[in-house]
């Protein structure tokens, strides 16, 4: 498993996710913290391409052996693309949460919302 | 997680578990390693090495007296009278109306038994159990504080802690009074909660430390309550509070075998009831068919709960365990399990889920 570590061109949001702005289409997944905590992530449910998603509303499910978690959205938007791959290797979540183990992309449709997110210095502090 | 954590109990290893860095939680009172490196990890070295577990919160009762065993016979649900001198036996612990209390082992130890309980149930056993030794000539003593335990599970168990005795290990289902890594007197039994060979160490709390770090110099992996749990469900036992309950007796969950009506055993009348007019719903293994896991609390779609579910490491799918009605209890039948909203698809298997020849 990667060692702890929080990307500076993230946006975070409290519950343990991780934004990707890139204009106005955003890459989501969970942080090094959420996948710690989860342990080995052995299925992924995820939500549908098309599906409109709400800023701090749940839309997909990850489980671990003992456990199943639900992703909450950082920001609202359409989901756009999926990341399939995960229902091959769930563990990318735990062994590169940043990259491979990234879980939607989604068009954005309150860009505004933005700015509620914390960047890397804010979330941390709020882990310890 | 209700209780502050100061208010948990924490074992006699419980040093030993923060310095290897496992992840600490809450569970029936207890301060304990749900896993240390990761639950597949500890998993799969239970099923092809050898692992090692604290299960220090287990509770203890002994039970000496002229009437023990006839007291034993009236509140265990198997033939008490069957224990061999160093034998084991497992029974459950029913009301007069034969739900479960708890499913224990048992242990003919010299002039008495030592029964094992669950951790949650431990204060609730000792009382049923005292209520119930009116009358008879025997003391049920409370011996929690008085044993850690730690059980050594897996394929190399026996063949690794042999290397630590002073004797012969007890064949399974046996005891024996053994030096273990230099502790004397540990009662060493040949039973197990993994579907593996090995061993359950009853140790004094003094020689908890010494024995559980030889057989990790020995090369056995710790492994946590997590692992527990999966390795556990792969072969089917139960785990009380999930798969027993108060609310469910023997027959449905599959424990006729261990209950011998004949004893007279307080419950035996409904257990018979049940045996010879059938339950309505029945405890079955099951794999999910599709993608998905059940978990605790999921409904049978038509009627039924899933008690126990969890990622099999070993077979890579879902599995559990379910209440479901009497006519879908048969192997091979279809059901659908309703996962947070979702209809998944599974199917009703024999017990065990997992087995080395499969």
């Amino acid at each position: 498993m990667a060692d702890a570590s929080y990307p500076d061109d993230l946006k975070y949001h409290p519950e343990h996710d991780w934004a990707r702005i890139e204009g106005d289409v955003a890459t989501f997944g969970i942080t090094w913290y959420a996948q710690d905590q989860l342990g080995e992530v052995v299925f992924v449910d995820p939500p549908e391409v098309g599906k409109t998603i709400s800023k701090d509303e749940p839309y997909a499910e990850i489980e671990s052996v003992k456990a199943v978690s639900d992703v909450v959205a950082p920001l609202s938007g359409e989901i756009v693309e999926v990341n399939e791959a995960l229902g091959d290797s769930p563990e990318s979540i735990n062994e590169d949460p940043y990259g491979t183990g990234w879980l939607v992309k989604v068009r954005l449709t309150e860009p505004s919302e933005v700015d509620e997110l914390l960047d890397r210095e804010a979330y941390e502090g709020n882990l310890t | 997680m209700a209780a502050g954590a100061e208010t948990l109990k924490r074992t006699p290893l419980y040093d030993r578990h923060v310095a290897a860095g496992a992840r600490l939680v809450p569970f029936a009172g207890w301060e304990m390693p749900v896993q240390y490196t990761g639950i597949r990890e500890e998993h799969v070295a239970v099923r092809t090495g050898v692992g090692v577990f604290d299960v220090s919160h287990m509770g203890e009762v002994e039970t000496t007296g002229p009437d023990a065993e006839a007291f034993l016979q009236r509140v265990l649900s198997n033939d008490v009278s069957r224990i061999a001198r160093d034998g084991a036996q497992y029974s459950v612990m029913c009301r007069e109306n034969g739900g479960v209390i708890d499913d224990l082992f048992t242990y003919r130890h010299g002039d008495g038994f030592l029964t094992v309980t669950n951790a949650a149930n431990h204060e609730r056993d000792l009382l049923w159990m005292r209520r119930q030794a009116r009358g008879y000539d025997v003391t049920v003593h409370d011996r929690l504080h008085e044993y850690a335990m730690i059980a050594v599970q897996g394929p190399e168990a026996r063949g690794l802690v042999a290397g630590l005795a002073d004797g012969e290990l007890p064949k399974r289902f046996r005891t024996a009074r053994l030096s273990i890594a230099g502790a004397p007197g540990t009662l060493v039994c040949g039973t197990g909660y993994t579907g593996e060979d090995g061993v359950e160490l009853l140790i004094a709390p003094g020689y908890a430390v010494t024995i559980w770090d030889a057989l990790v110099e020995a090369g056995a992996t710790p492994a946590g309550l997590g692992a527990r749990d999966t390795l556990r469900l792969e072969v089917c036992f139960h785990l009380y509070g999930n798969d027993l309950t108060e609310d469910r007796g023997p027959i449905e969950a599959g424990l006729g075998w261990c209950c011998k009506e004949e004893t007279g055993f307080i419950g035996s009348e409904a257990v018979r009831a049940a045996r010879d007019e059938g339950t309505d719903e029945k405890l079955v293994p099951f794999v999910l068919t599709g993608p998905g896991i059940a978990r605790q609390g999921n409904p049978v779609v038509g009627g039924g709960e899933v008690t126990s579910g969890t990622l099999s490491p070993c077979l890579g799918i879902g599995i559990g365990m379910a209440y479901v009605p009497a006519g879908k209890a048969e192997p091979g039948t279809p059901i659908e399990i309703d996962v947070r909203g979702k209809a998944r698809s599974a199917e009703v298997r024999d017990k065990p889920l997992y087995s080395k020849e499969n």
